[in-house]
């Protein structure tokens, strides 16, 4: 079977994903924002499926753009709107701005200039097929530990969510 | 009885509960175009989320000045223009002004024309609890009982019909007692829809009663203590289900109610499904009642002696029955002339429809709507 | 000119999807096939939703356009089509034309990989049911968006209640979908499958249809995923996104004609996806029933005859009502179009017989028929149960189906691990 990992396809979607990062800080509606970012969102899995990760690819859009975008949407629904469209948008802090923004492009530039023996000649020969599989045995195996990290420290947040929202449990 | 605003004042109708978190109160108009408010009922909602904090009722959008004409018009023109009140329970409305009129004529209408208009009137009640029972699932949700209901009421209707060959706004009473004889026949097809419909309410409640979904959607909803309901004029199948045994027919027997044996169903906890197993017995009763009515219908004229030209003596007089839907009451004014110097009607839906804001506050936008079906409403009655 | 026909056919003999065989010509093909297959399917469904309903409630349903209402469905989309297309003035343009489409997009997308039969499916995904979950997920999205977008205080309410609804509801059916992963991997390389034929395959291979499978957990599953996949596509008794006797009708409240039809379309062709969901997971997909107790080559060639019969009882179906039709000169157009209906049904009956038809078509008829089974029931519930309120969904999505489904996940893997390593090892 032919590779799908054209350039044009990774162009495309590249694309995609930094015009929706781009909308999503400069729409003034956050319902606007929030859309944009779904895209983003929606791109990346592309990015992920075009780099024979069809599991990760998946995960991204059922827990990113179907289960945790809807949740962000709901709450900015609930916010006025019309109170957050007047409002001013873009704080004054240029300097900070400025130097994170030199430093992130300064990365960037370094990457691509000195990096090439950072990666690998080719894309890595893994098997589509077995990708879930190497997930799971990765994931239960070898990071078992930090993986039970992120789970306690998401039962921490559930449990801070309950605490701040009910008044008496 | 305790003085009844002692009783209002722990409604606690004045403050509202905070909305949660600092998020955005919402206003809500409910009507008077909507799927479930029953006709033209305006309902303005203020929701935090899905939450209750507050109602009001806007009325009037079906005024028609029933009360006023009633001052233009002869005792006798005025009668069809009360069926078009609470135009699902005509008869009953016709039943409350005839016996007032004739409460002010000092007549009473021979036994034959009594037993019929409790026949009729009897009738009437099923009638009207089965458009209540259709509907009010069917803004629960359930959208079948609705179709079984209007298919059993049809038969009631051809009743009417024949009788008096109108079906709704039937003007079936003259005051004094009846206009027409029975036709041929009527006391067998009463006693074959009696037998018709014995079965069809437990077919309503097989597909209501111990449904769950139902029994979550209405018990402990809309509940209102019988203190409330004597504090706010509520009377019926609503005062009923939540404990209060009044009901007029024994209360303040009228027509030859005392003739007749039936028992009061009452509620206990005053929510919708009291509410609504007190209008399921009452059908019940209703067949027990027109079972005995048409058993012991007597011969006789059924009409008094009224003059052909009504001039009661100047004077007032209250009169109500048990409608349907509760006290309906008539306040006639007589001058000593033609026409009634003022008419005021005491509508049960009206008065009942008071007690939504009591009812509903704290519970969730779907509860208003499974309480006003409770309440069972009529807008043509409300505004008149 | 040859090359192109030699690419055509090089397809035929394959034993995959055309996704998976890389072949664009058919995979286009199945497209359009699903395609319009599922547009017929909606309006089939439209038809027989109104008139089953109708019959539950002693009514008659549509009579009056084509013989028995047949040609209502037909009618409708006409003057969904030819209807004004409003937008409230205050609504966000942009956002508010594109819901519809999502949800449409969302709906159609999900087809790609539902396995019709072993060779019957666009293609075939090594995440496939992933896939499915994914892509119908965003279909919340759509709704969210139509909701937001009208501007207006009903719409937004539905549009809060479907989102927070599909998404409780998504965790229950997740964790139910995986225990049927589970099962799986009860083979000897002890190795599950995401893939949608895969899952067929494995049932085909352990000679049991999940449902059954360690009874009753399977069950179990499958009952949680069948009440959440109604609560997912919005369907009494969980339409509370749409109750038109609270929010007149929810999310779209504000739409009309084509862009509404669109809404409606989507319900139904989701209704069918998740459907297929479940026919996949723990119905044996495209297998035929009794495949133990009644095997062997005639069984097999017995079975084969189905669909060809079902075909024949609709074409007599037909003729019977074309006979009881009333002899009125006005009628006669419509008894003629219903035996010439019947006629049709009656040739593609004929034509099933074919061996050669019969073997590759009743992977699809059973799959469609065990879909027709979710439909009807979809239907009944619709006319037979009230409308949950709010939190009591939620109660219900949180704390019964979660619970349940957590404990049928863990019951299942330690069921399966002990087969594996103490029964059978």
């Amino acid at each position: 079977m032919a590779p799908v990992a054209t350039p044009f396809f990774f162009y495309l979607f590249a694309a995609i994903m930094v015009i929706g990062g781009v909308m999503v800080i400069t729409r003034k509606n956050p319902v606007h924002s929030a859309l944009a970012l779904i895209v983003a969102l929606l791109a990346q899995a592309s990015i992920y499926l075009m780099l024979y990760a069809p599991f990760v690819a998946g995960v991204q859009i059922i827990l990113y753009a179907g289960g945790i975008m809807v949740l962000f949407l709901f709450v900015i629904m609930l916010v006025s709107i019309d109170r957050s469209i007047r409002e001013r948008q873009f704080n004054s802090q240029w300097v900070v701005g400025l130097i994170a923004a030199t430093a992130l492009g300064g990365l960037l530039i370094a990457v691509y200039t000195k990096g090439t023996n950072i990666f690998p000649e080719h894309a890595l020969s893994v098997v589509e097929n077995d990708n879930t599989q190497q997930v799971a045995t990765m994931l239960y195996g070898q990071y078992m530990f930090p993986f039970e990290i992120a789970s306690l420290l998401l039962l921490v947040a559930i449990i801070g969510a309950v605490v701040m929202a009910k008044k008496r449990i | 009885m305790t003085d009844p605003n002692s009783s209002l004042s722990n409604l606690d109708l004045e403050t509202p509960e905070k909305p949660f978190l600092d998020a955005n109160e919402l206003v809500i108009n409910m009507g008077p175009q909507h799927p479930a408010t029953h006709g033209v009922l305006r309902v303005i909602l203020r929701l935090d989320g899905e939450k209750v904090l507050g109602l009001e009722c806007v009325i009037g959008y079906l005024h028609r000045g029933v009360e006023k004409i009633g001052e233009h018009r002869t005792y006798t023109m005025f009668n069809p223009y009360v069926d078009r009140m609470d135009y699902v329970a005509a008869v009953s409305n016709g039943l409350g002004y005839c016996e007032t009129v004739e409460k002010l004529l000092n007549v009473e209408a021979p036994p034959r024309a009594q037993h019929v208009r409790v026949i009729l009137t009897e009738l009437n009640r099923i009638a009207s609890h089965q458009l209540w029972l259709g509907t009010h699932a069917l803004d629960i949700g359930a959208i079948t009982p609705l179709f079984y209901t209007f298919r059993d009421r049809e038969e009631i209707l051809k009743i009417y019909e024949k009788y008096c060959g109108a079906r709704l706004t039937t003007h079936a009473f003259r005051i004094g007692g009846l206009q027409y004889e029975t036709y041929t026949g009527f006391e067998q097809e009463v006693k074959n829809f009696l037998q018709f419909f014995r079965p069809k309410i437990d077919e309503y409640e097989e597909l209501l009663t111990t449904n769950r979904i139902w029994v979550e959607r209405t018990k402990n909803v809309g509940i209102i203590s019988g203190k409330d309901c004597i504090a706010l004029g509520v009377t019926g199948p609503v005062l009923r289900a939540s404990g209060v045994k009044w009901d007029l027919r024994k209360a303040q027997p009228y027509a030859n109610y005392k003739n007749f044996d039936f028992d009061i169903p009452i509620g206990e906890n005053g929510d919708t499904y009291d509410r609504y197993l007190v209008r399921m017995a009452e059908m019940r009763q209703s067949v027990r009642i027109i079972q005995q009515a048409v058993e012991a219908l007597p011969e006789g004229p059924i009409m008094a002696k009224v003059p052909k030209v009504m001039k009661p003596a100047a004077g007032e007089v209250y009169h109500s029955i048990e409608a349907p839907k509760g006290e309906l009451g008539y306040f006639i004014v007589s001058d000593g002339s033609t026409q009634p110097y003022r008419v005021r009607v005491r509508p049960p839906s009206f008065v009942n429809l008071q007690a939504l804001d009591v009812m509903c506050r704290g519970q969730l936008v779907a509860d208003v709507i499974a309480v006003i079906g409770t309440l069972d409403i009529v807008l043509g009655e409300v505004d008149r | 000119m040859r090359a192109i026909i030699q690419y055509i056919q090089s397809y035929l003999g394959s034993d995959q999807t055309p996704g998976a065989a890389g072949n664009m010509f058919w995979a286009l093909v199945y497209i359009m096939v699903v395609f319009a297959g599922l547009s017929v399917a909606v309006i089939a469904m439209n038809w027989l939703e109104r008139k089953i309903l109708a019959h539950m409630q002693v009514r008659l349903g549509p009579m009056r356009v084509g013989p028995h209402g047949l040609l209502q469905p037909i009618a409708d989309a006409i003057k969904l089509l030819l209807k004004e297309d409003i937008m409230p003035s205050e609504a966000d343009g942009f956002v508010f034309w594109m819901a519809p489409f999502i949800v449409v997009l969302a709906a159609f997308t999900v087809f790609v990989v539902v396995p019709f039969g072993p060779t019957h499916a666009i293609t075939d995904m090594n995440i496939g049911i992933l896939f499915m979950l994914g892509v119908s997920s965003l279909s919340v999205l759509g709704i969210v968006m139509a909701g937001w977008a009208s501007n207006s205080h009903y719409p937004l309410i539905g549009a809060l209640r479907s989102s927070a609804q599909m998404v409780s509801y998504e965790v229950a059916m997740g964790l139910a979908v995986v225990s049927a992963i589970l099962m799986t991997s009860l083979n000897a390389e002890g190795t599950g499958t995401l893939s949608m034929i895969g899952i067929v395959q494995a049932q085909q291979a352990q000679g049991e249809w999940f449902i059954f499978k360690f009874f009753p957990l399977g069950l179990i599953a499958f009952f949680i995923f069948a009440v959440a996949m109604v609560a997912e596509t919005n369907r009494a008794p969980f339409d509370l996104a749409e109750a038109e006797s609270e929010l007149t009708a929810g999310f779209h409240t504000e739409y009309s004609g084509f862009r509404w039809s669109l809404f409606f379309l989507a319900e139904y062709s989701a209704m069918i996806a998740v459907s297929s969901i479940a026919v996949t997971l723990w119905l044996g997909g495209w297998l035929r029933p009794f495949p133990n107790f009644l095997s062997g080559a005639t069984w097999d060639r017995a079975f084969s005859l189905f669909p060809g019969v079902v075909f024949l009882l609709f074409a007599a179906m037909c003729f019977y009502n074309a006979v009881r039709m009333p002899k009125h000169p006005l009628f006669r157009i419509q008894t003629i179009g219903l035996a010439g209906f019947g006629v049709v049904l009656g040739l593609i009956g004929l034509v099933l017989f074919v061996p050669a038809v019969s073997l590759r078509v009743q992977d699809i008829f059973w799959f469609s028929a065990k879909i027709a089974g979710f439909m009807y029931l979809y239907i009944w519930y619709r006319g037979t149960f009230p409308r949950y309120r709010f939190d009591q969904l939620m109660q219900m999505g949180w704390k019964v189906l979660l619970p349940l489904g957590l404990g049928v996940l863990i019951l299942t893997a330690t069921v399966a691990l002990l087969q594996q390593r103490i029964w059978h090892p």
